[in-house]
């Protein structure tokens, strides 16, 4: 199906959900509210004309400044049945960055979701086992957020892990051999 | 002494284990960590634990120019570098709306095809090493070693190669590059006939892989699996059948599944896969046609090197692409190719500076280390060294 159309698809099943639908270069986006997202992914996966039933990425964007909502949650689905692309963008607010997880849909997006949460801190309501998965557990803040510095938060608020290192490498230095 | 098994079996007790294996561990394929908890040899939970390698490669691609953002992709899955950089590429070329001319198209897919084959020589090599063969291994490295040696001529490099560049390739090939490659070409399939005559039907690889690690294909497509790994399980989902990019609409060539789903089925399927990409090269050899390798777009590509020497204003215009990055048209593309470990996808996300705003790389290695405990939990703890090198995972890829 034509991804335009199954844009008109889901604006028809879900009229208050879809904010907006653009299209570019061929591929459709479609903008959607966060509270019925489950239900909306239930639909586009058992809906037998559409059939997403490959869960092909999940992540997270982040719209500091430019949009009302800062976060969104983007979910790029294929149906391998019928070979057409969609992707949901679900807006989530920064006074309350959380949605609802679509695992129960889709069991492929557990570490997509795992990793959104890391780099983002959304938190994902549902997920059996919310962690960070790329970064240490005790890390501060969430690095793919546009107001975190590219070279990290600086010297003075390493990670506790690596001040560790550091504190032993220091300790140990008298044991080196001069030769 | 009648009763003596009985007693054991009363007094004995049991207690279950919990095994860290890696992140150092030599079967693991990488940096990867799983915590197994074992009952006697069965494993009851496996937890997986990645993030090793992580560099931050998309909150870099952020702050790079396009340009400057392709050696990035070397360092995703750093033995089949060619095929992430034909990847990048192509998802720039859409995002830009510029195409790359023929030739250059012939050529990437080429060089995409050493790619899969070196890939793939390293993964036969080290999943039948997990298991204990180790002279498959070493027969293997030294086809993985004339692939390198080839690179070499092509672009100086072997590992990092950076050669496909968008809107075409670095240079032109060289004719004694395809004479060499020609001549690998046809020395490849007995090659393999080697590497199989040893493994394909040896009793105790067949005893460790048949039937273990089963996934059946429903289960593979939720699960979000690609490339070999999803093929094992019957799916013959391919991006390059499914979404031709650059010239493999214009070659011949099949895409092997499996049956079963099992260790056994997907290692037939990337040596089916090996086969055919010797093919593909071969096809692409013989059907090279002429003209020119870099498209004629001067807005999105850089001017060719011995101009910007000689010329002002060639000069001023490489100035500002490198350094300002190329204009581009506010808006979204998502393009994913087959790598040898799955499909890798590049979404950018353009607010029309020279910069991506949003780079995100959906990574193969990434998913398919999440199924992990899938594959793992009720099955031997010898199944599970199996299973990592069926998968098939790099984890520079995996962790970005």
């Amino acid at each position: 199906m034509e991804p335009l159309k199954i844009a008109d698809e889901i604006k028809e099943q879900f009229p208050d959900e879809v904010l907006d639908i653009r299209e570019f270069r061929g591929q459709v986006a479609v903008t959607v509210k966060k509270a019925r997202i489950v239900e909306l992914c239930r639909y586009l996966h058992d809906e037998p004309s559409l059939f997403f039933d490959f869960p092909a990425d999940l992540f997270g964007i982040d719209y500091l400044g430019k949009k009302e909502n800062r976060f969104a949650v983007a979910y790029n689905l294929y149906s391998i049945r019928h070979r057409h692309r969609i992707v949901l963008k679900a807006e989530v607010a920064e006074a309350s960055p959380v949605i609802d997880s679509v695992l129960p849909v889709w069991a492929g997006v557990n570490w997509h979701e795992r990793e959104c949460f890391d780099l983002f801190g959304i938190t994902f309501t549902g997920h059996p086992d919310l962690r960070r998965i790329l970064l240490p557990e005790g890390w501060e803040g969430y690095p793919l957020r546009k107001d975190y510095p590219l070279k990290g938060p600086g010297p003075d608020q390493e990670w506790p892990g690596f001040v560790d290192v550091l504190d032993r490498a220091e300790q140990y230095k008298k044991y080196e051999w001069h030769g | 002494m009648d009763n003596l098994f009985d007693d054991t079996e009363t007094t004995f007790e049991t207690k279950q284990l919990t095994v860290s294996l890696g992140p150092q561990h030599p079967a693991t394929h990488g940096v990867l960590r799983l915590d197994l908890d074992l009952n006697g040899e069965t494993v009851v939970k496996c937890t997986p634990y990645v993030g090793y390698l992580h560099r931050g490669i998309e909150k870099l691609g952020e702050n790079k120019t396009y340009f400057a953002a392709l050696p990035l992709s070397d360092r995703l899955d750093y033995i089949s570098s060619m095929n992430n950089n034909v990847g990048y590429v192509n998802a720039v070329e859409k995002l830009f709306g510029i195409e790359a001319p023929e030739r250059a198209k012939f050529i990437r897919t080429m060089v995409a095809e050493m790619g899969r084959l070196s890939s793939h020589i390293v993964w036969l090599g080290t999943h039948v090493l997990d298991i204990g063969a180790t002279t498959p291994f070493l027969l293997a490295m030294t086809a993985r070693e004339k692939i390198l040696d080839l690179f070499e001529i092509l672009c100086g490099a072997r590992l990092t190669v950076s050669y496909p560049r968008i809107g075409g390739v670095r240079n032109d090939i060289s004719q004694q590059f395809l004479d060499e490659l020609y001549a690998f070409v046809l020395d490849f399939p007995s090659r393999m006939d080697d590497y199989e005559t040893l493994v394909t039907e040896n009793r105790i690889w067949k005893e460790r892989t048949v039937d273990v690690g089963i996934i059946s294909a429903e289960e593979a497509i939720n699960w979000g699996l690609t490339g070999g790994t999803l093929r094992g399980s019957g799916v013959d989902y391919d991006v390059r059948k499914y979404a031709p990019y650059d010239a493999y609409d214009k070659v011949d060539f099949k895409v092997p599944v499996g049956v079963k789903g099992d260790c056994y089925d997907r290692y037939l399927v990337r040596v089916g896969e090996m086969r055919e990409a010797n093919k593909i090269i071969q096809q692409c050899i013989e059907n090279l046609p002429a003209g020119p390798v870099m498209a004629e777009a001067p807005k999105f590509t850089l001017p060719p090197k011995d101009l910007v020497m000689k010329d002002m204003e060639h000069l001023i215009h490489q100035f500002i692409l490198i350094t300002k990055g190329p204009t581009v048209a506010e808006g979204e593309v998502y393009v994913g190719t087959e790598v040898p470990k799955g499909e890798l996808g590049f979404y950018f996300i353009s607010d029309g500076t020279g910069k991506p705003y949003r780079m995100r790389v959906r990574a193969p290695s990434f998913v398919h280390a999440s199924v992990m405990p899938r594959l793992c939990e009720g099955g031997l703890l010898a199944d599970v060294i199996a299973n990592i090198g069926t998968i098939d995972i790099v984890l520079g890829e995996c962790d970005r």
